[in-house]
């Protein structure tokens, strides 16, 4: 129980830790491919280190609720970390949050969010709250339904039993995981706000979603947003390692394989920024109402995904 | 002190009382006239404290074994049967429980009413709780169709209390008709479910062993009867008309209480009265609760009007529950006990749920509407500057509905998710395709409320008041805050106690389907079916949350610094900035309108780019007015023309007409 308390807070907090880095390793990667010189890796730390470190400026008329936003959506993001196993399976927390608790909490941080931007009354940020809300209405139920499909197979809602079904049980092809696994990725792009979805990029009034929900907030506030964002990149990188290429993750109570666990953790992570700066790079953002499209297929692909479940593997 | 035998004996009693006293406050309102300071300050909160004893006979009812009383009232040899058993008691508790936050929130909510009206008002008020009581407690068909008039028309005296405005006046004629088609109906089930006894007791009917062709016809009967008082999409016109135009704590009762009922008629009859279930009127439930769900969710996003969102959103809720008892009855069927005692929690829960949070919303806008005399969200903002009591208590309405942890909306949705995910192996192949389908709808549905949700309460309460006047608005005033608080404080318990109330919703699950959960977990960890299979633990969540946000604060302050400057919102340098820039309610609505054009027939009214004044109007209406009710409508005045060319007011002409008939009934009828 002792080691898996330690692994908890271990896990929990080298995902918050790690998060910023996982995000300059993929800006780095988009810059080589774009082909300008990168930045450094390390300098979403430093951004965030400068935040940290000015003034907060509100607006007058910012109430609580603007001011309590960012403490919530930090606090939900690092719950989620908390929820998904990264390195090891042993999570002490997770009983009390499973893959539907999840999507949850998922959705209490965009609702707080959502509602700070709309808290100051600004034109850009009752955009930005009514383009969030619309992205997400079709990608949380989407999310839900690939949640659903790897519950279906493995018998649970509760992730360590997922991972421990896929990783550690005896090899078995999921047709039906496949089409989870590329609605998993659309749905991932459109919650992370990335292209074609967002660009988080863009300062353009036109296209801005997630950074015009923002727009009002600086320093401390600012900082815990992006940091949270960069948690939730990192969790929903290690969701898509722990539903779809879990194996290397050390079963519940193996210590042993944890030095392992760590260097595929590493090494998948790697792949999974390259890979989503690769795409970011050769594709365009679409126009807004083409965003529900995108995320109608996505939607429709992880029903198929369960469809298919219970065609052929039930 | 009675001992735990007696209050057995004497629970019924107790609850009739409770009925009896409600009945002699709405009169004794009709002699305060004159006093209508006296009529709010006392009146009101007596009621609430018989609510508070309905609830707690509830309690009793839910602990204690069936009891029942014939009660010598009404028509010689056609009295009054009356029950407590599980399944009444739990909705009297709901009714209780709802009902005691409304009415201490109407105590605050009526003050500046004038005396006459206001006496008509409590009357109507309390005759309505009674009626409500009496329908769960009614144990034959007569009384139970009393009550439910009783009911429907108080209700329909509530709707119309601003008589004066012809709109009000035509939502409540749609109110009054269509709960009578409704009412219709349900005499027609009442009259199969007897079996051609000529009894019309409950206890007749639970023996009458009905034919199944005779079960189904009853089934839909009563489905047809209670969906119309439910807001059963396409009987659901009236609903959006008949909340809003109801004072505000009215509307709570209506949506809150008032919608469970028919939900509880629908449970007593086919889990009760019913000799069988089949398997396709859970299909067919299920069906329509999904379609209700997704339609009441996609009008309630394009909604200007506050009270009318609200509503929209209790259709959606009661088309969740809907499609819970379509689940109930498959599993019910398939032979899979656990299951559908699972998923009849979760409806239970939901139910109570409901109550909870659409009565806090309800009542929210009554307080908003009592400050700013505005429903138009259009015409409101920023109120959480000006009115902080009403803008915080609202927002635990508003999460908890948009079904986030750690509140009550999201246990239900999880229980209810939860049971999707244990559906494989049915027998039917069917239903093993529509399982998921069903699945994902409701989870559309459930996000599409949190887009609801924020636009309700972003539009309302944050931003920049539309109207320099809400700056001023008052708060609002005790009773109103209390009445909230209890909402409130029932949304936050129900959300971190789930183990607890489904221990407690246990003797009803239990008598409906004769099962009991699987699992239920400890006082901490909420395991339906199996700890492996999925747990919830909203205490640890809620902790967990309240440790991060503590460090978070903690440490931001002693690392760095706690320092704020106030300035002009910065909007990407915009140096124009004013109310009128933020979304309004169409505006915030109108990628819905989009994507959903299909259901809706919208008519717009875009100003010109030099208009002095601009106007804009967007109107979101109904399709199936149009497609269903129009053709009726219309039908019937063709009828009632062509019938009136038979009258041309000369007595010739009638006696002709005498003649006729008497001559065709010789002829034809001897």
């Amino acid at each position: 129980m002792s080691t898996g308390i330690l692994l908890q807070a271990a896990q929990t907090l080298l995902a918050i830790l790690l998060a910023p880095l996982l995000m300059g390793w993929v800006n780095q990667c988009r810059a080589w491919l774009q082909g300008r010189s990168a930045p450094s890796i390390v300098q979403p730390y430093r951004a965030l280190r400068k935040l940290f470190h000015k003034d907060a400026v509100l607006a007058h008329d910012a109430s609580p609720l603007f001011r309590f936003a960012p403490y919530m959506v930090f606090a939900s993001m690092a719950l989620a970390a908390g929820i998904v196993p990264t390195l090891a399976n042993d999570l002490p927390f997770s009983p009390a949050a499973d893959v539907i608790a999840l999507v949850g909490i998922f959705a209490l941080a965009r609702v707080f969010l959502a509602l700070a931007a709309m808290d100051i009354g600004t034109a850009f940020g009752t955009l930005g709250a009514r383009r969030e809300m619309l992205v997400s209405f079709l990608a949380e139920p989407a999310l839900l339904m690939v949640f659903f499909t790897a519950s279906l197979i493995s018998q649970s809602t509760a992730l360590p039993v997922i991972v421990a079904t896929l990783a550690h049980k005896a090899f078995a092809i999921h047709p039906s995981l496949a089409f989870a696994a590329v609605a998993f990725w659309m749905i991932s792009l459109a919650e992370n706000a990335r292209i074609p979805v967002d660009n988080p990029t863009t300062h353009l009034e036109l296209t801005m979603i997630h950074e015009a929900m923002v727009l009002e907030y600086s320093a401390r506030h600012l900082a815990l947003i992006e940091w949270a964002t960069a948690v939730k990149l990192f969790t929903y990188s290690a969701l898509g390692i722990a539903l779809f290429v879990p194996w290397g993750i050390a079963a519940q109570g193996d210590v042993a394989a944890l030095p392992l666990a760590l260097a595929a953790m590493v090494a998948k992570l790697a792949a999974g920024g390259a890979a989503l700066s690769l795409l970011e790079a050769v594709s365009a953002k679409v126009r807004l109402f083409r965003v529900p499209e995108f995320l109608g297929t996505a939607f429709l692909l992880a029903v198929l995904g369960m469809l298919i479940h219970f065609l052929l593997e039930a | 002190m009675s001992s735990p035998a007696t209050l057995d004996a004497h629970v019924l009693d107790l609850a009739w009382g409770g009925v009896l006293y409600w009945l002699a406050l709405g009169a004794s309102a009709l002699f305060l006239q004159a006093r209508p300071g006296l009529l709010v300050r006392l009146i009101f909160p007596l009621g609430a404290l018989g609510a508070l004893f309905v609830a707690g006979i509830g309690v009793a009812g839910l602990l204690l074994p069936a009891s029942s009383m014939v009660l010598p009232i009404g028509l010689p040899d056609l009295p009054f049967h009356l029950r407590l058993d599980a399944l009444s008691a739990f909705f009297l508790v709901l009714l209780g429980a709802a009902a005691f936050g409304v009415t201490v929130h109407a105590a605050g909510y009526f003050r500046s009413m004038a005396g006459g009206p206001l006496a008509l008002l409590a009357m109507w008020y309390h005759l309505f709780l009674a009626g409500m009581a009496m329908v769960l407690l009614a144990d034959d068909a007569y009384a139970f169709m009393v009550a439910w008039e009783v009911m429907a028309l108080s209700s329909y005296f509530l709707v119309t209390t601003d008589h004066k405005i012809a709109e009000i006046r035509r939502a409540g004629f749609l109110y009054l008709l269509i709960a009578h088609v409704g009412a219709v109906s349900l005499l027609l089930a009442f009259g199969v479910l007897q079996g051609g006894h000529g009894d019309y007791t409950f206890d007749t009917m639970r023996a009458a062993g009905v034919a199944p062709f005779w079960a189904s016809a009853a089934f839909l009967l009563a489905l047809f009867g209670f969906g119309a008082k439910a807001g059963l999409v396409p009987l659901h016109v009236w609903l959006p008309e008949a909340h809003p135009a109801a004072p505000s704590p009215l509307s709570a009762l209506m949506s809150g209480v008032m919608l469970k009922t028919a939900i509880y008629g629908l449970l007593r009859v086919t889990f009760d009265l019913l000799p069988m279930q089949l398997g396709w009127w859970g299909t067919l439930a299920l069906a329509l609760g999904l379609v209700t769900a997704l339609y009441g969710v996609i009008f309630a996003a394009v909604q200007s009007d506050m009270k009318r969102l609200l509503a929209w959103s209790s259709i959606e809720n009661i088309g969740v529950i809907l499609a819970a008892f379509g689940l109930t009855l498959i599993f019910r069927t398939e032979g899979k006990g656990e299951l559908a005692a699972l998923t009849l929690t979760a409806l239970l829960y939901h139910a109570l749920n409901h109550a909870f949070f659409k009565g806090l919303l309800f009542v929210g806008t009554g307080s908003v509407l009592h400050a700013t005399g505005e429903r138009r969200m259009g015409h409101l903002g920023g109120l959480i500057r000006s009115m902080p009591w009403t803008a915080w208590l609202t927002l635990i309405g508003a999460l908890a509905i948009a079904g986030l942890p750690p509140l009550n909306g999201f246990v239900s949705e999880w229980l209810l998710l939860q049971a999707f995910l244990l559906t494989p192996g049915l027998a039917q192949p069917y239903l093993n395709m529509v399982i998921p389908v069903a699945a994902a709808t409701v989870a559309l549905a459930a996000a599409l409320a949190a887009y609801v949700m924020v636009k309700f309460y972003g539009v309302v309460f944050l931003g920049q008041p539309r109207d320099p006047a809400l700056r001023q608005a008052h708060e609002a005033g005790w009773p109103e805050r209390l009445g909230m608080l209890w909402l409130g404080a029932g949304c936050v318990l129900l959300g971190l106690f789930p183990t607890q109330v489904i221990q407690w919703l246990e003797p009803v699950v239990r008598m409906l389907t004769g099962q009991r959960l699987p699992g239920i977990g400890n006082w901490l960890l909420l395991t339906p079916v199996s700890a492996g299979r999925a747990s919830y633990a909203p205490l640890v969540f809620l902790a967990g949350m309240a440790v991060v946000v503590g460090l978070t604060v903690l440490w931001v302050r002693r690392v760095y610094h706690g320092r704020v400057r106030r300035s002009a919102p910065w909007d990407c340098g915009y140096p124009e900035q004013d109310a009128r820039m933020q979304d309004s309610a169409e505006g915030f609505g109108q990628p819905i309108r989009q994507i959903f054009a299909v259901f809706m027939r919208v008519e717009r009214e875009t100003p010109d780019p030099f208009d002095r004044q601009p106007r804009y109007r967007g109107d979101s209406r109904d399709k199936v007015w149009l497609l269903v009710y129009q053709p009726i409508a219309d039908a019937t005045a063709w009828l009632s023309r062509q019938a009136g060319r038979l009258q041309h007011g000369r007595i010739q002409w009638y006696l002709v007409y005498s003649f006729a008939t008497l001559i065709f009934l010789l002829v034809f009828a001897r």
